[in-house]
C-alpha cells in the first residue's frame, strides 16, 4: 500500500486550498527551474528511466513519446496538448487533478514543453467540465502572475498556456480528432500515419499527452526517477489514480501504488465488495472500453498494464468498475454499445454502421428476445468492426461485447430461453396477441 | 536517398516512388483494389475502409489508399515488406467492410438510376454476402435540395465525402458537408439551397452509389439501352471530351470521358446537361418569309429565294459566323462568298480584336490549358475563367491550391474560388503588372487574355500591349509560350484558321449589322443586335430557333453538334472532331453540305462532293492537318515580335463577356433545364424584400 509520503496528489480530495500558496506548499513549482535548465534530454531520460507509462489508456511509454519530437525548432512551432477530455465512462481522475491539483499540471505542462522543445500549449477540456476549467483557468492566471508561466518568466522557458473547452464529444478524446477540434474543425480522427509528432496540431510537430502523464512529471524529476520506479512490477512502475465505481461499499478515487492487487485495491480503499467476495461477478478494470473480467480472475490479479493485458482486457484509464452479482451484465454492456453507437463521429464504415448494428442486437439480447446463433453473429460483427476502423472507438466498441460473450455467454443464452418459455407453449404456432 | 521503394504484392516485386500510395503500388502490381472513398482527383478520406490490405507483420489490416509507400519499412531482413491483396484474412475484412455498408443501404436497385453503372452494385457481386444477417429496420434519411441538376436520395449515401471533397477542393465552394455523427451523419447542403458551382454535375459521376443522381436524366433510361459515343463539347472552347449517350433518336445525357489535356474529367454543367435543348426549339425544315409570316418551305423554294438575295451586288452582302459554327461548314460558306465576290465576311460576333493579322498565336491559348500547371504565375485580362472555361478554373484552383500559383486579375473583380491580386478593370493596369508582385520573380509566367479585353475599339492595342509584356516578364521564351487568349466560343478559332475576317476592303460585324446591307447571312449568329439592318434580307443558317431565326427571311436548318462528325479548333489550337451519336432533325442538314448545294444553285459549284474531300482541301493549312495536337510551345518564336502600329489604350474598363453562364448560346436557351439554372442564379444575385 502506498504510504502518504509517496503521494503525488496530496490534494486529491479538496481537503486543502487548490491555490498557488497553498500548492507551493504541498511542493508544486518547487526546483522547476532547475529541472527546466538540465535541457530536454535529461528530463526524456529521467521520464524513460522512470517507466511512467501513458495514463490516458493505451499506456505507451511517456519519455519515449516525448523524444519523438523533432530534436529541433524547424519553421514550424512544436506544440504540447494535453488532453483533458475525459469522457471515458467511469473515470474521473483528471477531473480531481484540474479540480484540487491544477499546479501540478501546469508545471508538467511547462516541464514536459521544454522537453519538447515547445513554448505554447494546449489543455483540452471536456465540454461538461464547466468548473474544473474555472479551476484551472483561475490556477493558469495564478501562475502567469507569479511569472511563473508566460513570456520572460522567472524559469526562463518562454511558456504560453491556453485552456480550450470542448463541447462535449467522446471522440475528441482520440489524439487526433482532438487536434481536429482544436483548429475549430468537427473532431474526426485523422488518418495516421502521419502521426502527430510529424504533422500534428495546424501541421505542426504536437505531443497529446493525457492530464494524469502530465501532472506527475514534476514530482517525478523532483524526487528522481528511482523513486518513481521503485513503485510496482518491473515495466509497469509507479503510481496510478485508481477511479473505483459501482458495487463497493465506498466507492472512490485513490492514488495507489501501481500493481496492486485488486483484492487489495478493494478492500483497503472501498471498504469490500458489496455483500462480500462472493457476491462479485465481474469487473471492467480499465474503464469502458476494455473487456470485462469474471470474479475469479480478478480477485488476487495484479492492477497493471500487462497482468490485465494477459487477462485479454487492459488497465486502460484504471477505472474500476465493480459489478456484483445482481448486475444484469447484458443489460450493463447494451447501455455501453448505446455509447459507443452515440459517440462515434461516423467518418468510416465499420463503426458508423457497427455501432448501431451491435447496441439494436445487444438490446433484444438483454431481453433475451433473440436467436441462439445471433450470439456468434454478433460476435462475428464485433470482430468486423474490431481493427478495421480509422481510430480506437470501433475496437473499443467491439471489446466490452466479446467480454461478455467470452465469460458471460451462458448467461445470455439463459435470457433467449426465459424469453422463449411461456411462448414455446404453443409450439410451431404463431401466438395470436403477437 | 534512393526515391524508389520495393514492395512485394502478392509475391509480385514492384518498385515504385515513396510518394505512391500502397493502393498504386497494388495497383501497379496487376492487383485490384476496391474503393468507394478514394479518388484519384481529391484528397484522400480513407473513411470507406474497402481497400484494406494485408500487410504482413502489421497488427492491423491496412487501409491501402492512405498509407504512403514512403512511410512504409522494409521487413527486418531488409527484404521488400509483404502485401496480400488476397486470401482470407483480407476477403474477411472486405466483406465486413461490405456488409457494414449495406445493412442501412435501401437495395432499392430496380429503382434507381444508378443501376447498372453503380460501384456499390459491382462490389456488392464481388465481396458481398449472398444474404442479410442484419434483422434490424433500416435507417432512412430525408432527401436534401441541391438545385435543378441533382437529384438526392440520400438514404442511399454511403458517407464516402467525395461530394464534400470535390466541392470543397475542385469546385471552391463549401456548400457540401456531413452533419451530424454517427449512424445519424447526412450529407446536405445545410440550407437545402442548390449549389452556386458551375461544376455541380460532377458529383453525380463522383457520387459510387445512386444518392446523387442527374435530375434532368431521372428514370429516363438505363445505361446498357444507351448508345454511346464519344464527343467534344462545344458549349465553351475548351472542347471537353464527351461521351453522348443516345436513345432512338434523341440525346439522353452527356457525360464527360478523360481527356488529361483539356477537361481532365470534370465537365461543366452548361456542357452536361444542356441536351435537352438539343430537342427543343428546332429548326427542322427550310422556311421563306411570305407576306411577313415564316412557311414552311422546301429546301427547292428556300434555295431560290436564296440565290434571289445573293443576287444583290457582292459589297451590299455581309455574312456574320456565329459561336458554334463548325470548321466545315466556315470553309464551304466561305468558298462559296469569296467566289460570289463577298469580303464582308466576319466570325467575331462581339468584335474582337484578333484574327485579322492572320498570325494565329495571337488569337490561340499557347500555353495550353494544361500549361497552367507549369506556370508559377498567371494573369488574366479581361476573362473571368469561371463562366467562360468553367473545368479550366478548377485546374487553375489546383494549381493554386496544391501547387503555389499566384493569379493576378485585370478586368472584373468575380468570385474565381481563389485569391488573386486585383491590378485594375482597364488597359491601364498592364503598366502596373510588370512590377507587381505576383509576376515578380516567376520562372514561367502565363499571360491570358479573354473577349473582354479584346472587344473595344482599342482592342488590337491592348493585345499589342499585353503581347509586350509577356516579352518583359520572360512568359515568352524559347521553350515556353506564356501568351494567349482564352475563347468563349467553341467554333472561333477554327472559323478565324479558316480565315473567315473580312476580305480585301471588306467589312467586320458591326458594319455589316450597321445597316446598308442588302443581304446579311447568319451562321448560327444569334447573340447580335439586329435591330438596325433595316430592310435587309436576312438568310440564317442554324439549328435553333433563337434570335437570328426570328429576324430571318430564309431559314436554312442545319445540324447540331451532336448530329454530324464536324471538326472544332478549341482554344489551344486542338483541332479536335466530333461524333454523330443521333440523326439531324427533320431535314436539317450539315452546314457545309448545306453550301455545297447552294453553290450549285449558285453556279458556282465549290470542288468538293464529299466531306472527306473537303477536309482534304482545309488540311492544305497545316494547322489542320493533325488531330488532337495543340502547338503549345511551338508558338513562342512567333509572340517575339510585337505587332506595330496597334494605336494607343483608351483606358475604358474591361466588360464581362458572359452575363448569364446558363445561357450562352442557341442551344443553352432552349434548355429547360438551363433555363432554371438561370433563373435560380439570379434569384441568388437579386435580394428579396424581405431581406
Amino acid at each position: 500500500m502506498l504510504q502518504d509520503k509517496d503521494r503525488i496528489f496530496t490534494n486529491l480530495y479538496g481537503l486543502h486550498s487548490p491555490e498557488l500558496d497553498a500548492a507551493k506548499k504541498r511542493g508544486a513549482w518547487h526546483l522547476t527551474k532547475e529541472i527546466l535548465d538540465q535541457g530536454p534530454d535529461w528530463i526524456c531520460d529521467q521520464m524513460k528511466a522512470s517507466g511512467l507509462r501513458g495514463r490516458g489508456g493505451a499506456g505507451f511509454p511517456t519519455g519515449l513519446k516525448w523524444t519523438f519530437m523533432p530534436k529541433e525548432v524547424r519553421d514550424r512551432p512544436h506544440y504540447l496538448v494535453v488532453n483533458a477530455d475525459e469522457s471515458e465512462p467511469g473515470t474521473c481522475k483528471d477531473r480531481e487533478i484540474m479540480r484540487h491539483d491544477p499546479h501540478l499540471l501546469i508545471e508538467g505542462c511547462m516541464i514536459a514543453s521544454r522537453a519538447m522543445r515547445a513554448h505554447k500549449c494546449y489543455v483540452y477540456i471536456r465540454g461538461e467540465y464547466i468548473n474544473e476549467r474555472h479551476a484551472l483557468e483561475k490556477a493558469v492566471k495564478e501562475a502567469y502572475e507569479a511569472k511563473l508561466i508566460g513570456q520572460n518568466n522567472l524559469n526562463g522557458w518562454d511558456f504560453d498556456l491556453y485552456v480550450h473547452h470542448g463541447a462535449g464529444a467522446y471522440i475528441c478524446g482520440e489524439e487526433t480528432a482532438l487536434l481536429e477540434s482544436l483548429e475549430g474543425k468537427k473532431g474526426q480522427p485523422r488518418l495516421k500515419p502521419p502521426f502527430p509528432a510529424n504533422a500534428g496540431l495546424y501541421g505542426c510537430p504536437t505531443t497529446v499527452n493525457n492530464v494524469e502523464s502530465i501532472a506527475v512529471a514534476g514530482t517525478i524529476l523532483r524526487r528522481g526517477a528511482e523513486w518513481f520506479a521503485g513503485f510496482g512490477r518491473p515495466n509497469n512502475t509507479g503510481t496510478k489514480l485508481f477511479c473505483i465505481s459501482g458495487h463497493v461499499n465506498n466507492p472512490c478515487n485513490v492514488e495507489e501504488e501501481m500493481s496492486i492487487t485488486f483484492r487489495d485495491l478493494i478492500d483497503t480503499h472501498c471498504g469490500g465488495i458489496r455483500g462480500g467476495w462472493e457476491n462479485l461477478k465481474a469487473v471492467i478494470p480499465g474503464g469502458s472500453s476494455v473487456p470485462m473480467v469474471p470474479a475469479e480472475q480478478i480477485m488476487d490479479a495484479y492492477m497493471d498494464f500487462d497482468t490485465l493485458r494477459d487477462l485479454k482486457s487492459g488497465l486502460g484509464t484504471a477505472a474500476v468498475i465493480v459489478m456484483d452479482k445482481d448486475t444484469d451484465l447484458i443489460r450493463a454492456i447494451a447501455r455501453l454499445a448505446y455509447f459507443y453507437k452515440h459517440e462515434s463521429c461516423g467518418q468510416c464504415t465499420p463503426c458508423r454502421e457497427g455501432t448501431g448494428w451491435m447496441w439494436r442486437v445487444m438490446e433484444r439480447m438483454a431481453k433475451g428476445e433473440a436467436e441462439h446463433d445471433e450470439i456468434d453473429t454478433l460476435l462475428d460483427v464485433t470482430k468486423q468492426v474490431e481493427g478495421h476502423t480509422i481510430c480506437a472507438l470501433g475496437d473499443a466498441a467491439a471489446w466490452p461485447i466479446q467480454g461478455l460473450i467470452r465469460h458471460f455467454r451462458p448467461e445470455i443464452e439463459d435470457r433467449i430461453n426465459q424469453y422463449r418459455l411461456p411462448r414455446a407453449m404453443v409450439q410451431g404456432a404463431v401466438i395470436a396477441a403477437e | 536517398m534512393s526515391d524508389l521503394f520495393k514492395v512485394n504484392v502478392d509475391g509480385v516485386e514492384v518498385e515504385v516512388p515513396k510518394s505512391y500510395t500502397l493502393m498504386q503500388a497494388c495497383e501497379e502490381a496487376g492487383a485490384e483494389i476496391p474503393r468507394f472513398c478514394y479518388h484519384e482527383r481529391l484528397s484522400v478520406a480513407g473513411n470507406c475502409r474497402m481497400c484494406l490490405v494485408e500487410w504482413e507483420g502489421a497488427p492491423k489490416p491496412i487501409a491501402s489508399c492512405a498509407q504512403t509507400v514512403g512511410d512504409m519499412r522494409p521487413n527486418r531482413d531488409g527484404s521488400a515488406p509483404n502485401i496480400r491483396t488476397k486470401g482470407p484474412y483480407v476477403e474477411k475484412a472486405r466483406n465486413g467492410v461490405m456488409e457494414f455498408l449495406l445493412i442501412n443501404h435501401p437495395l432499392d436497385c430496380p429503382i434507381c438510376d444508378q443501376g447498372g453503372e453503380c460501384d456499390l452494385q459491382d462490389q456488392a457481386v464481388a465481396y458481398g454476402r449472398s444474404g442479410s444477417r442484419y434483422e434490424e429496420n433500416k435507417r432512412a434519411v430525408e432527401d436534401k435540395n441541391m438545385g435543378p441538376l441533382v437529384k438526392t436520395i440520400m438514404t442511399r449515401c454511403i458517407q464516402c465525402t467525395r461530394c464534400v471533397r470535390f466541392v470543397a477542393e475542385v469546385a471552391g465552394v463549401e456548400e457540401i458537408g456531413m452533419i451530424s455523427r454517427g449512424e445519424s451523419a447526412e450529407i446536405t447542403t445545410y440550407l437545402e439551397k442548390n449549389l452556386t458551382s458551375e461544376l455541380s454535375g460532377n458529383v453525380i459521376d463522383l457520387c459510387p452509389v445512386g444518392a446523387l443522381t442527374s435530375k434532368p436524366y431521372a428514370f429516363n433510361a438505363r445505361p446498357w439501352e444507351l448508345r454511346k459515343t464519344s464527343s467534344i463539347d462545344v458549349m465553351d472552347a475548351m472542347g471537353a471530351a464527351i461521351r453522348v449517350d443516345a436513345k432512338g433518336d434523341g440525346v439522353m445525357r452527356i457525360m464527360p470521358e478523360v481527356n488529361e489535356d483539356v477537361n481532365e474529367e470534370w465537365l461543366s454543367d452548361k456542357s452536361r446537361f444542356v441536351w435537352d435543348g438539343l430537342a427543343r426549339q428546332r429548326l427542322d425544315k427550310p422556311y421563306v418569309r411570305v407576306d411577313g409570316r415564316l412557311k414552311p418551305a422546301t429546301w427547292g423554294e428556300a434555295f431560290a429565294a436564296v440565290k434571289a438575295a445573293l443576287s444583290k451586288p457582292a459589297d451590299k452582302i455581309g455574312v456574320v459566323a456565329g459561336d458554334l459554327i463548325e470548321v466545315e461548314q466556315a470553309k464551304a460558306a466561305l468558298d462559296l462568298f469569296r467566289s460570289l465576290g463577298v469580303q464582308n465576311t466576319d466570325c467575331r460576333p462581339a468584335g474582337a480584336q484578333y484574327g485579322a493579322d492572320g498570325v494565329r498565336e495571337h488569337y490561340i491559348l499557347n500555353p495550353t490549358l494544361a500549361g497552367v500547371e507549369e506556370a508559377d504565375a498567371l494573369l488574366l485580362v479581361g476573362t473571368n475563367p469561371r463562366v467562360e472555361a468553367a473545368v479550366w478554373n478548377a485546374r487553375i484552383r489546383k494549381i493554386w491550391l496544391w501547387a503555389n500559383l499566384k493569379v493576378g486579375v485585370i478586368g472584373e473583380a468575380a468570385n474565381l474560388t481563389y485569391e488573386y491580386t486585383h491590378l485594375g478593370n482597364s488597359a491601364d493596369a498592364l503598366a502596373k503588372a510588370e512590377t507587381a508582385d505576383f509576376l515578380k520573380g516567376a520562372k514561367r509566367p502565363m499571360i491570358v487574355l479573354g473577349e473582354g479585353a479584346l472587344t473595344g475599339p482599342d482592342g488590337a492595342a491592348v493585345l499589342a500591349a499585353a503581347l509586350k509584356l509577356a516579352n518583359d516578364t520572360g512568359a515568352v521564351a524559347d521553350d515556353w509560350a506564356g501568351f494567349g487568349v482564352l475563347h468563349n466560343a467553341a467554333g472561333r478559332v477554327g472559323a478565324l484558321d479558316t480565315g473567315f475576317v473580312p476580305g480585301e476592303g471588306g467589312a467586320a460585324t458591326a458594319a455589316i449589322l450597321g445597316g446598308g446591307m442588302d443581304t446579311v447571312v447568319l451562321l448560327g449568329a444569334d447573340e447580335l443586335d439586329l435591330s438596325k439592318l433595316g430592310s435587309a434580307t436576312v438568310i440564317y443558317v442554324g439549328s435553333h430557333g433563337d434570335a437570328g431565326a426570328s429576324r430571318a427571311d430564309i431559314i436554312l436548318p442545319s445540324a447540331a453538334y451532336t448530329e454530324m462528325a464536324a471538326t472544332f479548333v478549341n482554344t489551344e489550337g486542338r483541332v479536335q472532331v466530333t461524333s454523330k451519336a443521333v440523326q439531324p432533325k427533320g431535314e436539317a442538314r450539315e452546314g457545309w453540305a448545306i453550301f455545297r448545294a447552294l453553290s450549285d444553285v449558285m453556279g458556282k459549284t465549290l470542288p468538293y462532293d464529299t466531306v472527306d474531300a473537303l477536309r482534304e482541301s482545309l488540311r492544305e493549312n497545316t494547322v489542320f492537318a493533325g488531330i488532337g495536337y495543340a502547338p503549345g510551345a511551338a508558338g513562342a518564336e512567333a509572340l517575339k515580335a510585337i505587332p506595330e502600329g496597334a494605336g494607343s489604350l483608351s483606358g475604358a474598363p474591361f466588360k464581362a463577356v458572359i452575363g448569364d453562364f446558363y445561357l450562352t448560346n442557341p442551344i443553352a436557351r432552349a434548355s429547360k433545364t438551363m433555363a432554371e439554372c438561370s433563373a435560380l442564379a439570379t434569384a441568388l444575385d437579386t435580394p428579396v424584400a424581405a431581406e
